[in-house]
């Protein structure tokens, strides 16, 4: 790897880590607002700490310089010097958003914007310039609105802002630095006297190396003091009792000397003495040291015009293809590849030579063939599994802000974090997930005084909820609200022409009404949501994705959204069907269950349509046979098995001769090797190398229903 | 045989941006993420010098080089600590731990490599 790639790889490392630390930031402080404990405002300090570290030393000086006020503050609540104050936690939360968009541009590798950081700098030097005793809280918070209007505050001398943080070197000595009195000449040379502690050597700083780091500066005498040595019997060779004067005979800058000294210092005595020659009085030789010490932006600005401006290239690039992989992952799939190369090799040997009586022994090597294949896809597919977390993990923020902005109090659990599912879902359902929350948050919730009054608690609960069931993910949004208003939607609805005037409906089918493209029953339109569009977006995507809504609300009590989603889109927990000689793949989550029908609880429609009875719903029958154009074994219903689907909150009973095995399948795309085909999702291959059609469940449902002049909420 | 270094920060990005600039120098790296783990590994194998962060969770940096320092092997082995403070007090504490030296971050390769070889 050239060093160039290796630099760009730990730079792009650099870039995960910090967004790392912005989100553990971000987290951190919102659980600062239910009340402080150490470890939270540790974990925050230590996060900013390393952003700024870590920004300064790739020369994105000006993250550094941002996140070193943030550090400051956060600092201050750690050493307990400081209260906090919501209105501080307002301002960090708000320095969050502009360190990540900092950080944002240098990995986009385009100039920092400063408009964010300029606008909060005077915010937080005025923050830092109130000295709250902690303890002593203000019992209201000033008014965090008009932040970004406030005017730069004139830092207070001894605050710091990022324009002056961190002069790297402090030049400027104690009582050791004797104020040279009128000097008579030029700067000749140093005498210095080293009188270190004892314990010199616990530290492993040997005088010699000082010695010689100063003789390089200029030439060196060096005069050993003997006076503190101890009798021979009580030497303790670990320990310093020598002391030294030395003349550096040149007009060296004393923060060069300083420098040397700069690890010894404050365990020693050190006594600076400047010599000045007889010249002409006068001459300003005592030029302050402070003058020597190097402003870090003289070094920071080369690291800005590195970049060439690339303004609009590669914004969303980074993270598309990279993926963090734990370790131990890694070392499975090198473990099991390991397995795989020994069987290759045992089956190698019989290609070689072959007896019949070596069946039993390739049977066991085929065997384990298939073993390692099978527990090297699931070592793969793992790798592809993230924690849901990573999507869970914007929503405290976003409720926080969502919650202010609509003036509802509302607490937010998380359970199920460390639910795993594979990368692109995860990314697909962010989204969605931030549609169904700002609706629950936006219709959902009540506002406290219509709580109160529903004899409810003021604070309303928002949950979200992951976990595995079978071989798809579950995931609940749920909320203990106002609950889904079943007589609004079905007046909307009716007023939209969506339903007929006097169709009954089913609950289920009236809650589903609100997937449907342009329909809202929000009075006013916010901001927020309400708009009508999204909903249908929501379920597209879910279905996309190959998984499913379901809706649950008691009036009163509240709604719960439940996603069903499959846990990779590579491979498919599938059913195989039998048609005539046809073999077709269903996939497992979409189907309900499975039925011999009797001919009692059949019935038909109009002459067309056949109808069956299950539990309490009739549903209607798809023949596969008759979709396809196939022969099947019987055309009789009774003769057949009736597998009950469901896609986007409708039901069907599928027509098919035979249930086949239940297994995973690896879906391969029509489109890439064929073309698009309504009602089929993929194909995939057959041990024996046929191809078996998976079916589209959701794609079969529309057609079919749509053939049959059949629309949405009708079905019952 | 080239001096082996333990580098210890919790930021993979800073360790791997010491460990490129040090093995290009020529120096064997061994890598920590925190004082817990870099204890472990000193306490099984040896290393010629340590280079400490000091905020790191689990074990800080001063608290690992007073650790280091108890132990015989390490009682003169450079210890030198990655510090963005370089306030007085940082250094008493450092000092007082038993530490080298520091290098104060932010802090270019050359840098770097000037401090190691000031000590090794």
């Amino acid at each position: 790897m050239s060093i160039d790639m290796e630099m760009e790889e730990i730079l792009n490392l650099f870039f995960e880590e910090s967004f790392e630390g912005i989100d553990i930031m971000e987290s951190g402080l919102l659980t600062l607002e239910d009340g402080a404990d150490r470890e939270t405002i540790n974990t925050i300090f230590r996060a900013a700490h390393s952003i700024k570290g870590g920004a300064g030393t790739f020369g994105f000086m000006e993250i550094s310089e941002f996140t070193h006020s943030v550090e400051t503050l956060l600092d201050e609540m750690r050493n307990g010097t400081r209260s906090i104050t919501p209105d501080a936690i307002q301002v960090l939360l708000q320095s969050v958003d502009v360190i990540r968009e900092m950080t944002q541009s240098a990995q986009a590798k385009t100039p920092i914007v400063m408009t964010g950081a300029d606008a909060l700098s005077g915010e937080l030097a005025r923050i830092l310039a109130q000295k709250v005793p902690p303890g002593a809280a203000p019992a209201a918070p000033s008014i965090a609105a008009n932040a970004a209007a406030t005017p730069p505050a004139v830092p207070p001398s001894g605050t710091t802002t990022p324009a002056q943080a961190q002069p790297t070197v402090v030049a400027v000595k104690r009582e050791s630095n004797p104020e040279p009195a009128a000097p008579a000449g030029p700067l000749e040379a140093w005498r210095i006297v080293f009188a270190p502690d004892p314990n010199l050597f616990k530290t492993c700083n040997d005088p010699m190396r000082i010695f010689e780091e100063l003789a390089n500066l200029a030439p060196l005498e060096v005069t050993a003091n003997t006076d503190a040595l101890p009798a021979f019997g009580l030497l303790d060779p670990t320990q310093c009792f020598l002391s030294w004067t030395l003349l550096l005979r040149g007009p060296v800058e004393q923060s060069r000397i300083v420098e040397v000294f700069d690890w010894v210092d404050a365990s020693s005595k050190i006594v600076y003495e400047p010599i000045y020659g007889v010249g002409q009085a006068g001459a300003p030789a005592d030029r302050p040291a402070a003058e020597h010490a190097q402003p870090p932006a003289a070094r920071a600005t080369p690291a800005a015009d590195a970049h060439p401006p690339a303004p609009t290239a590669a914004k969303s690039g980074g993270e598309a293809g990279s993926l963090r992989v734990a370790t131990e992952k890694v070392d499975a799939l090198i473990n099991l590849v390991g397995e795989l190369v020994i069987t290759q090799s045992m089956l190698g040997r019989f290609a070689e030579k072959y007896e019949p009586s070596d069946i039993e022994a390739l049977r066991r090597s085929l065997a384990q063939l298939t073993r390692n294949t099978r527990e090297l896809q699931e070592s793969v597919m793992q790798i592809r599994m993230l924690p849901i977390g990573f999507s869970f993990n914007r929503f405290p923020r976003l409720v926080h802000d969502l919650s202010r902005k609509l003036g509802k109090k509302v607490d937010l659990k998380l359970s199920g974090e460390n639910t795993e599912l594979d990368k692109t879902v995860l990314e697909k359902i962010g989204d969605p997930l931030v549609h169904l929350v700002r609706n629950a948050l936006d219709h959902g919730l009540e506002a406290p005084d219509k709580r109160l009054a529903a004899g409810k608690s003021e604070t309303g609960t928002l949950e979200l909820n992951a976990f595995h069931e079978g071989g798809s993910i579950i995931i609940e949004v749920k909320d203990d609200g106002a609950g889904l208003n079943k007589e609004r939607i079905l007046s909307k609805a009716r007023e939209r022409g969506l339903v007929d005037q006097d169709a009954q409906l089913t609950d289920d089918a009236i809650y589903n009404l609100i997937f449907v493209a342009g329909f809202s029953t929000a009075d006013t339109v916010s901001d927020l949501s309400g708009r009508g569009v999204g909903m249908d977006v929501v379920r597209r995507n879910i279905n996309d994705l190959g998984g499913h809504v379901q809706i649950f609300s008691v009036k009163g009590q509240g709604s719960t959204i439940r996603i069903r989603l499959p846990l990779t889109l590579a491979i498919l927990e599938g059913q195989v069907l039998r048609v005539g000689k046809e073999i077709y793949v269903a996939s497992l989550v979409s189907i309900i269950e499975t039925v011999q029908s009797t001919r009692e609880n059949l019935s038909c429609v109009a002459g067309r349509t056949e109808l069956f009875r299950h539990r309490t719903d009739y549903i209607p029958i798809i023949r596969l046979h008759d979709l396809f154009g196939i022969e099947p074994d019987s055309r009789e219903i009774s003769d057949g098995l009736l597998v009950v689907l469901e896609a986007d909150g409708r039901r069907v009973a599928m027509l098919v001769d035979e249930l086949l095995a239940q297994q995973q399948v690896v879906i391969k795309s029509l489109e890439t090797n064929f073309k698009q085909v309504p009602g089929l999702a993929g194909a995939t291959i057959h041990g024996d190398g046929t191809v078996a059609l998976i079916l589209d469940v959701p794609g079969l449902i529309r057609t079919f229903l749509e053939q049959q002049g059949m629309h949405m909420g009708r079905a019952a | 045989m080239a001096a082996t270094i333990l580098a210890v920060d919790d930021s993979a990005s800073m360790r791997q941006m010491v460990s490129f600039t040090l093995k290009h120098a020529g120096y064997e790296v061994v890598e920590a993420a925190d004082g817990v783990d870099a204890l472990e590994y000193a306490r099984k194998n040896s290393v010629n010098l340590v280079l400490t962060d000091v905020n790191m969770p689990r074990m800080d940096g001063i608290t690992l080089v007073r650790e280091l320092r108890l132990l015989i092997a390490y009682k003169f082995t450079p210890m030198l600590v990655l510090t963005t403070e370089a306030g007085p007090e940082k250094k008493a504490q450092g000092k007082q731990a038993g530490a080298t030296g520091w290098l104060v971050k932010p802090f270019n390769p050359d840098k770097l490599l000037a401090t190691i070889a000031k000590v090794l």
